[in-house]
């Protein structure tokens, strides 16, 4: 089969249909998920073709969905749960930290949890309260969880295929303002592994690191800087944890210039992880201290605000001229 | 701030709880009381504790209407502290539970007694090795044994069992060898036990959490059309837990055949229940749609029976329901509390005349149901449990420094597989230096 163009939120809609497909044990659980579609229809017509007792309507309780998933996971079943808002899930914080994360290394190995956490997050679209954040660091400081983002089609597709065939929890944030980006989603592709960071453009001044929103702004940072005659490289990470050093610092070896964007908060996110680390491997080839463009320390700014809060163009670029100027 | 002290006051005042179930005589006239009022004259006139804030119109209003809840759902008790068998009173609720039991054997009945005797003695080995220094903590089930052997009797092999951390009657029940209930405790691991091969699972130390695994659990068995039980174990302080609240609505809209058994033993670590609920814990089932009951937690027989009542309803797929075992914690929270800070001593005197394994021995006795032969032999097998425990315990080797890493995740991690690389090259230059 050839290669379909598919929006993102469309790819794990037909990530989740094959998954649903190809093993009895998979459940869909959530907030409006079944009849609905879920609020951004990424499950769309699941449960009139699944029915009811496999795309599971929960009463609204995220603390109640995650932790009748990690029951339910313990009967031997798959779920992927829905957290609707990045905001909403700190019901279930207790859960997915207490429980979810600790449940295999308390049983010495002898209870898997493979339970996906589907999180649309990230601003941009102009939202109210809670329906913007970027909480992924509070969950990749977690031992016991993974934590991944597609930034496109073909990986929401095949990132959800592995995650759901992982025994360990994994959290899945959806960038929500790349739903409706369309890519090429190959269904019979074989992908590498899930926890790879991926380069996604080659270039010899610069890294720009990113994942999940960011990655194609850094992708329209790197065209910008093209036009002044610099080149950019550009990671995707794709997983947060475990984040694949080994690229970035291959890439660093080679541009010997790292800037980290991500929409979260730049205190101890996970750009800072990058930052240290990368530090401590490269330290002599790098030209320049690693820089981070993300959030402020601030809550989710009201929408009308909300460009002020997010990396756009002209603050990854500002980042990568402080850079060259080291 | 007015409101709640006036609603604190006519519970204190009707009496300490210890009394509570104290010289009752006539069947089902113990219950429902909300803080135990003492005196009980007659069947059916419980007041389920509604006589809070006395004075205002309204809460006249609602003593009335609790009163008359209250007389429907009793304390169903079986076994009084005396250990007369009470006789259902043919009230269709009680007379059903009784059914449960009414064919036990005295064969059986000297299988609960040692239960709940080596459950205790278990117990007492376990406070004792705390004391000495091998084990770091203690959570003691002492009083609360006819509550766990009852309801941990009442589960069938296929039925998955989610207990706190202190069921250690239920744990022996399931066949969990005792020893491996140590150590958590002593400190070498986390649980360590594999849940699935006695379908109890891992104590859950953050308080609640379990009822939710456990009705999670209860939707995957009738999703797979399977007539099994689940049981959820929990206490008086996590009714308070938005999990367990949680819990109770999932099960009650997927109708999951999952029983919440809350062993109320009047006491979170230091808080009463007053602090926790304004209503008699078995009536928050009601507002989820599913039966609640409460039973005296002292009485085995009525444990066992009230238990299986629920499961069996469960597997015929008749949904949840919630047992509240009236009990009492006749030790401290853990060997790291101090219950004289906040309890006083005739409590738990009054209590200990309504203890669990005495009023069983009592009717075995009465009823020559077991010779003093029975109880010597007992007696051997219960020290020869507390010299197996000890010497158990004591041999618990510290486990490898490079456990830590282990099982962090089912599928590796590359920042696990790194920090496990360092540690151990760390570990490894105090060797060299050493060998130097």
């Amino acid at each position: 089969m050839a290669a379909e163009k598919m929006a993102v939120a469309k790819a794990i809609n037909e990530s989740l249909r094959r998954a649903l497909e190809s093993d009895p044990k998979v459940l869909i659980m959530g907030e409006d998920v079944g009849k609905l579609g879920g609020v951004f229809r990424v499950t769309d017509g699941l449960q009139k073709d699944f029915g009811e007792d496999r795309v599971v309507d929960t009463p609204l309780a995220e603390s109640g969905i995650v932790g009748t998933a990690i029951g339910l996971a313990l009967r031997g079943y798959r779920p992927v749960v829905e957290i609707q808002f990045d905001g909403f899930v700190f019901p279930a914080y207790d859960q997915i930290v207490t429980q979810l994360a600790k449940m295999h290394a308390r049983s010495l190995g002898k209870v898997k949890m493979p339970v996906v956490l589907r999180i649309p997050y990230g601003g941009g679209i102009g939202a109210v309260e809670h329906h913007s954040e970027s909480p992924e660091a509070l969950f990749a400081h977690v031992a016991g969880l993974k934590v991944v983002s597609p930034s496109n089609a073909a990986d929401a597709y095949w990132m959800m295929q592995q995650a759901i065939q992982s025994d360990d929890p994994v959290i899945y944030f959806e960038p929500k303002r790349r739903y409706w980006d369309k890519g090429e989603v190959d269904k019979d592709a074989i992908p590498g592994p899930l926890h790879t960071a991926r380069v996604v453009r080659e270039g010899t001044d610069l890294t720009l690191a990113a994942y999940g929103p960011m990655v194609k702004l850094c992708q329209e940072v790197a065209d910008a800087a093209a036009e002044e005659g610099r080149s950019l490289e550009v990671v995707d990470l794709r997983s947060i944890s475990p984040l694949d050093f080994d690229t970035v610092q291959a890439s660093v070896e080679k541009t010997r210039r790292l800037v980290v964007v991500h929409e979260a908060p730049v205190f101890l996110g996970s750009g800072a992880e990058i930052a240290a680390r990368i530090t401590e491997r490269c330290f002599y080839h790098l030209e320049a201290p690693v820089l981070r463009v993300g959030g402020y320390h601030a809550p989710y700014p009201p929408a009308r605000l909300e460009e002020e809060y997010l990396p756009d163009l002209d603050r990854v670029l500002d980042a990568v001229d402080r850079s060259l100027a080291y | 701030m007015t409101d709640s002290t006036a609603a604190r006051k006519p519970r204190r005042s009707a009496g300490s709880k210890a009394a509570g179930t104290t010289g009752t005589k006539a069947a089902g006239t113990t219950g429902g009381k909300a803080a135990g009022t003492t005196g009980t004259k007659a069947a059916g006139t419980t007041t389920t504790g509604g006589k809070a804030g006395a004075g205002a119109k309204r809460t006249t209003r609602t003593t009335r209407t609790a009163a008359k809840k209250g007389s429907e759902t009793e304390l169903v008790q079986l076994l009084t502290p005396e250990g007369e068998r009470v006789e259902p009173t043919g009230k269709a609720p009680y007379a059903e539970y009784a059914g449960y039991v009414a064919g036990i054997t005295p064969d059986e009945l000297r299988g609960l007694y040692r239960d709940m005797v080596l459950t205790r003695r278990f117990d007492a080995e376990a406070t004792a090795l705390q004391r000495q220094g091998e084990l770091g903590l203690w959570a003691s089930l002492l009083g609360q044994e006819a509550a766990q052997i009852g309801s941990g009797r009442a589960t069938r092999e296929d039925d998955y069992v989610f207990p706190t951390y202190r069921e250690h009657g239920v744990a022996w029940c399931r066949g969990v060898d005792p020893t491996n209930l140590l150590g958590m405790f002593r400190g070498v691991n986390h649980g360590g036990w594999d849940p699935n091969s006695n379908n109890f699972h891992l104590y859950t130390i953050v308080i609640g959490s379990q009822a939710l695994h456990a009705t999670g659990y209860a939707m995957g068995v009738a999703k797979d059309g399977a007539d099994s039980g689940v049981i959820a174990y929990f206490g008086d302080g996590a009714s308070s837990q938005g999990d367990v609240n949680e819990a109770f609505n999932f099960a009650a809209v997927y109708n999951a055949p999952v029983v919440f058994f809350c062993q109320n033993n009047q006491w979170a670590i230091s808080e009463s229940n007053e602090k926790q609920t304004r209503v008699p814990l078995y009536q928050r089932a009601q507002g989820f749609g599913f039966p609640g009951v409460r039973v005296d937690g002292n009485d085995v027989l009525a444990s066992l029976a009230v238990t299986r009542w629920a499961l069996d309803r469960a597997r015929r797929g008749e949904g949840p329901a919630l047992i509240e075992a009236y009990t009492y914690r006749m030790g401290a929270h853990t060997t790291s509390d101090d219950p004289s800070r906040y309890r006083h001593d005739d409590e738990r005197a009054a209590w200990e005349a309504k203890d669990p394994i005495l009023r069983l021995r009592r009717h075995l006795e009465s009823a020559h149901h077991a010779d003093e032969g029975f109880f010597a032999e007992l007696e051997t097998e219960s020290e020869a449990l507390g010299k197996r425990v000890r010497e158990v315990v004591r041999a618990m080797p510290d486990p490898d420094r490079l456990a830590l890493f282990e099982h962090v995740y089912a599928d590796g991690h590359a920042l696990v597989d790194e920090e496990r690389v360092q540690f151990a090259a760390y570990q490894a230059s105090f060797a060299e230096s050493e060998g130097v």
